[in-house]
């Protein structure tokens, strides 16, 4: 049996399971269909011309794997910024667990989706915002919505600032074989609250896992929300990512995506701006070795005036990595006074790795400044000899150059935990123990 | 502890160095001077080891040790140092994050530990006041929107960071001003010791009148064709080029 027909055949045990409670059944069935009808993405279609899913269906995977497995704290640590406290919701395998999770309702809600989803006090809640800004008629982000159950949920009520930070860990253990993992986060961030969110997907050892996570992130009036995805997982885990954002007005909302591993990695980030004077930021550090492949998809609808938008994307690949940029501006008629700007700058490093980089702006305002930018080169072979001229060895000049090259992504992290961990590894990655933060 | 011996080099199968002799001992001073495109900076490339020149025939010892396999880090590591004429931007890394790395990979090489960051701190203030650079200007990015002065001024803040055995000043005069040129030629006098040596490459006598050479050397057509001591400088800023040439025709 194909691995589609299993996804299809397994809906009706499922929908038995979860009972009548489930607050979002209509939508699962719909998005059952959408799927049903469009299968998985493939190469013919334009926007997955780069990146095939094909080596991931060639098998079978365990939807839905057992619950928690003992995991020693120490072997998961290094996911962690456990040099300060933080709020935590993590999952092993799909599950959550509360030894390893640190979650709140004092003040905000940082919690689980499940228990948004089956209580009854959460649902007019879930009826507003769930399923909402995500795209139903994309068939990942539908299989997700069919399948979802299990993810975080966290509400910034009005002028809070969430005083720590909050991680959303998903672990991986390999100890069930192949496993398909669809966490789903709805985040809300109410008018005038702040929130920085650190989301990171980890297998704990080499096995064949795909994760097709969708979070959704509403940011209302004056919100400010930092969200940083940490990408490093083991070659043997793909993950697709589909976020999607909707802003109101005065909102500021950020996304860094550091890609340091994985074996396929899509990122499809969706921006909607709601209101005016909305900024959003997208930024992202790709660094690849080895036959890593990572496509970063990214939408920004401009559809209310006077709104902002930064886009930077650094890219760095060695051996045969594969590289992908697709960023797509759309700016209605009535967004007049658009600011988006958006940069894909790339460094190959050997002869075998591969870019694809393409700016799509369809502008439909005529008093806009929109500005876009791709490159693809070389390290500076004159910048690297004055480098080995003051005594720094090769590898240490390129890595210096490198970091260099990437470091301007960096500044705008606002915890400075994060910024250090970080420039770890990317130091790790190149190899090199230098202290880049000097 | 420099000794040059029928040095031949090219660039893309175009030969720039013709058969360079020269001997350079501790506690000199020699100056190079010539035309434009005589392989002055050629000259400068090849001995720091820039990869983009193929020498051909002759060698380059220093301290005794043939150096023509050795990459520019390893020739670093032994003592030399080019203030390069056009000093490279490098965006997001900056002057003081750069000369750690630089003198720490130095100190790495000599199986020396890392400089305690203190003293570090230390000789960065010493060695930047030296030169009149402020402490603004140590956080910039290197070469990064730095005017020419600042640039050169920068190069011999490295040079007087790492303590180089044989310095080589490319072009270190160019772009600067009288009072920029007495800033930097203060510093690479306050820098002479018994023990090292310095290579001053320029194409006028300007910068000579602050740093005495003790050897003048003619570069023209890739060979050196006249030396003499620094009264042979002067005839050539008030005579030109163009009488050797003649010479040389001759």
């Amino acid at each position: 049996m194909e691995f589609k027909d299993k996804l299809l055949d397994t809906y009706i045990a499922f929908e038995e399971e979860l009972g009548p409670k489930d607050s979002i059944q209509k939508l699962r069935s719909q998005a059952l269909k959408t799927f049903e009808n469009h299968g998985f993405p493939s190469k013919k279609q334009e926007a997955w011309k780069y990146t095939s899913l094909n080596s991931l269906l060639q098998s079978d995977y365990l939807l839905f794997p057992k619950s928690e497995k003992a995991v020693e704290l120490n072997q998961i640590k290094h996911a962690f910024l456990y040099e300060i406290d933080t709020y935590k919701v993590v999952f092993i395998d799909g599950v959550h667990s509360p030894f390893l999770s640190d979650t709140t309702h004092d003040g905000l809600d940082v919690c689980l989706l499940s228990a948004a989803l089956s209580k009854p006090k959460y649902k007019k809640l879930i009826d507003t915002y769930f399923g909402s800004v995500a795209d139903n008629h994309e068939s990942m982000t539908a299989l997700n919505t069919t399948y979802a159950r299990e993810g975080a949920y966290i509400y910034i009520p009005p002028s809070v600032v969430a005083e720590k930070p909050i991680e959303i860990i998903h672990l991986s253990t390999g100890d069930q074989g192949a496993v398909w993992l669809q966490p789903r986060n709805l985040i809300v961030v109410d008018r005038n609250a702040q929130v920085q969110i650190v989301e990171r997907h980890q297998s704990l050892k080499e096995h064949r896992v795909v994760t097709n996570c969708v979070t959704e992130i509403f940011a209302h009036q004056e919100a400010l929300v930092d969200y940083y995805k940490i990408q490093n997982d083991l070659d043997s885990a793909s993950l697709i990512d589909n976020t999607y954002i909707a802003q109101d007005k005065n909102s500021h909302v950020s996304v860094h995506t550091f890609s340091f591993g994985g074996k396929i990695t899509r990122n499809n980030l969706n921006f909607y701006q709601n209101g005016e004077h909305i900024n959003s930021t997208l930024k992202g550090i790709t660094l690849l070795q080895e036959k890593q492949h990572v496509d970063h998809y990214t939408l920004v609808h401009h559809a209310q005036p006077n709104c902002e938008s930064h886009q930077d994307y650094k890219g760095i690949f060695s051996d045969r990595s594969v590289g992908v940029f697709n960023g797509k501006i759309l700016v209605d008629k009535i967004a007049q006074k658009t600011n988006a700007f958006q940069q894909n700058n790339n460094i190959i490093l050997d002869d075998k790795a591969k870019v694809n980089t393409k700016p799509q702006l369809e502008i439909f305002a005529d008093d806009v400044r929109c500005s876009h930018g791709c490159t693809i080169g070389q390290l500076n072979q004159e910048a690297l000899f004055y480098l080995r001229s003051r005594g720094i060895p090769k590898k240490e000049a390129k890595a210096l150059m490198t970091y260099a090259f990437a470091n301007n992504v960096l500044e705008s992290v606002q915890i400075p935990t994060l910024k250090k961990k970080i420039n770890k590894l990317i130091a790790n990655k190149l190899g090199v123990n230098l202290g880049f933060d000097l | 502890m420099l000794t040059i011996e029928n040095l031949h080099a090219e660039i893309e199968e175009k030969g720039i160095l013709n058969g360079i002799d020269l001997d350079v001992k501790a506690g000199e001073v020699h100056a190079i001077m010539g035309p434009n495109g005589s392989g002055k900076s050629t000259l400068s490339s090849v001995i720091a080891g820039n990869e983009d020149y193929e020498v051909t025939q002759g060698s380059v010892l220093f301290g005794g040790e043939d150096i023509h396999e050795m990459s520019p880090e390893e020739r670093a590591h032994r003592g030399i140092f080019l203030s390069f004429q056009y000093p490279v931007e490098i965006p997001g890394v900056s002057v003081t994050n750069f000369i750690k790395t630089a003198l720490n990979a130095q100190r790495k090489a000599a199986g020396e530990e890392d400089m305690p960051a203190a003293a570090m701190l230390k000789k960065i203030r010493e060695k930047s006041s030296l030169l009149g650079i402020d402490s603004k200007f140590l956080s910039r990015s290197l070469n990064q929107g730095f005017s020419g002065g600042e640039k050169k001024r920068n190069e011999i803040f490295q040079m007087a960071m790492i303590e180089p055995k044989l310095a080589i000043l490319d072009e270190t005069d160019s772009g600067l001003d009288i009072d920029a040129l007495k800033i930097v030629a203060d510093g690479v006098n306050a820098l002479k010791t018994p023990n090292n040596a310095t290579i001053v490459i320029t194409h006028y006598q300007r910068l000579l009148d602050y740093i005495i050479p003790d050897f003048v050397h003619v570069l023209y057509n890739g060979k050196i064709v006249k030396s003499g001591t620094k009264e042979l400088a002067k005839e050539l800023e008030a005579k030109g080029y163009d009488w050797i040439k003649k010479e040389v025709a001759g």
